[in-house]
């Protein structure tokens, strides 16, 4: 056990890992890990507007967890009901700047409806993803927690890359959603 | 009718509608997790203040985040404001942005372009970028 902590610390170290959280998400927890965010952000390279990106690329993946979220873990290979949300978040460091990491369960009935929203995004161009978040605000519909969509889109314009995401099927409710927004600074 | 004053937090924004003035102030950010809920009273505010409202309205929006979940709310604050305009009122909104901050001048356009309401947009200067 002891040897273990020192291969974490040597793979947080090697990954170059801001912060890493698994487990149970509260409102409480997010405005601490928002807090954590926050006072490094002075650390981050760049100018005012990518700290400012990276900042709300972090806001809007952990409130995607947070809401998208199917409030179950896995614990010795059968799926447990978590009381809170529940997933995966790591913020790293890469050349081209940093790299927001969220994993999480979701219904695999919202599977496909995701995947095409997540394609769609990924094939439009800067001036396209802005005109797809300009219609989505104005067309007056909401999910249920006010966002009405926008957050990928959103998550796409201020990363400046493409979406990294994947879907590993769990059981017949569930599936498990990863993705990897890259942060250009 | 009485002001709205709320308090800014690490999550949410200083309010400050003021019925005497017309003036109208939001300032910091606004990442809740439930928008809705936050907004509820604030667009409640302003359809009980569109009843009696004074003739020229200001709206300041200076904000230094806020998430997609606050988006739509912020819309529907503005769609109140409009219908206020509509009935022959004088309406502004002022859209404060840092010099950097390039992103939230493009999301105040995006809302002049959606809203029927002339918007200002304001540079903060550097020396007031540290306040709020």
């Amino acid at each position: 056990m002891l040897e273990r902590i020192h291969d974490l610390y040597d793979t947080l170290e090697r990954q170059r890992v801001l912060l890493s959280f698994k487990g149970d998400l509260t409102e409480d927890l997010i405005t601490a890990l928002l807090g954590i965010v926050e006072k490094k952000l002075p650390l981050i390279d760049g100018d005012a507007r990518s700290r400012k990106r990276v900042f709300n690329v972090v806001v809007e993946c952990l409130q995607n967890l947070y809401h998208h979220n199917a409030n179950m873990k896995v614990k010795d290979g059968m799926p447990v009901p978590t009381k809170d949300p529940h997933g995966v978040v790591m913020i790293a460091r890469t050349d081209q700047g940093y790299s927001v990491l969220t994993g999480n369960f979701m219904a695999g009935a919202e599977v496909e409806g995701l995947r095409s929203h997540l394609e769609r995004i990924n094939n439009l161009t800067p001036e396209l993803l802005r005109e797809f978040y300009r219609e989505k605000l104005a067309d007056g519909t909401y999910s249920k927690n006010g966002g009405g969509g926008l957050g990928m889109i959103d998550i796409a314009r201020k990363s400046g890359s493409k979406l990294e995401y994947g879907f590993v099927p769990y059981d017949e409710d569930n599936a498990f959603f990863s993705l990897n927004v890259n942060v250009t600074t | 009718m009485a002001s709205l004053h709320l308090e800014g937090t690490p999550k949410t924004p200083h309010v400050n509608f003021d019925h005497e003035t017309g003036l109208l102030e939001l300032k910091g950010r606004s990442i809740p997790e439930n928008s809705i809920e936050f907004f509820k009273p604030l667009i409640d505010w302003v359809d009980k203040y569109g009843r009696t409202p004074q003739h020229r309205t200001a709206l300041h929006m200076q904000l230094e985040y806020f998430n997609t979940s606050s988006s739509k709310c912020i819309l529907d604050l503005f769609k109140k404001l409009e219908t206020i305009r509509a009935a022959g009122n004088e309406v502004t909104v002022l859209w404060h942005y840092e010099a950097d901050d390039e992103d939230m001048l493009e999301a105040g356009e995006d809302y002049a372009g959606i809203i029927n309401i002339p918007f200002k947009m304001i540079l903060i200067e550097e020396a007031d970028s540290t306040q709020g």
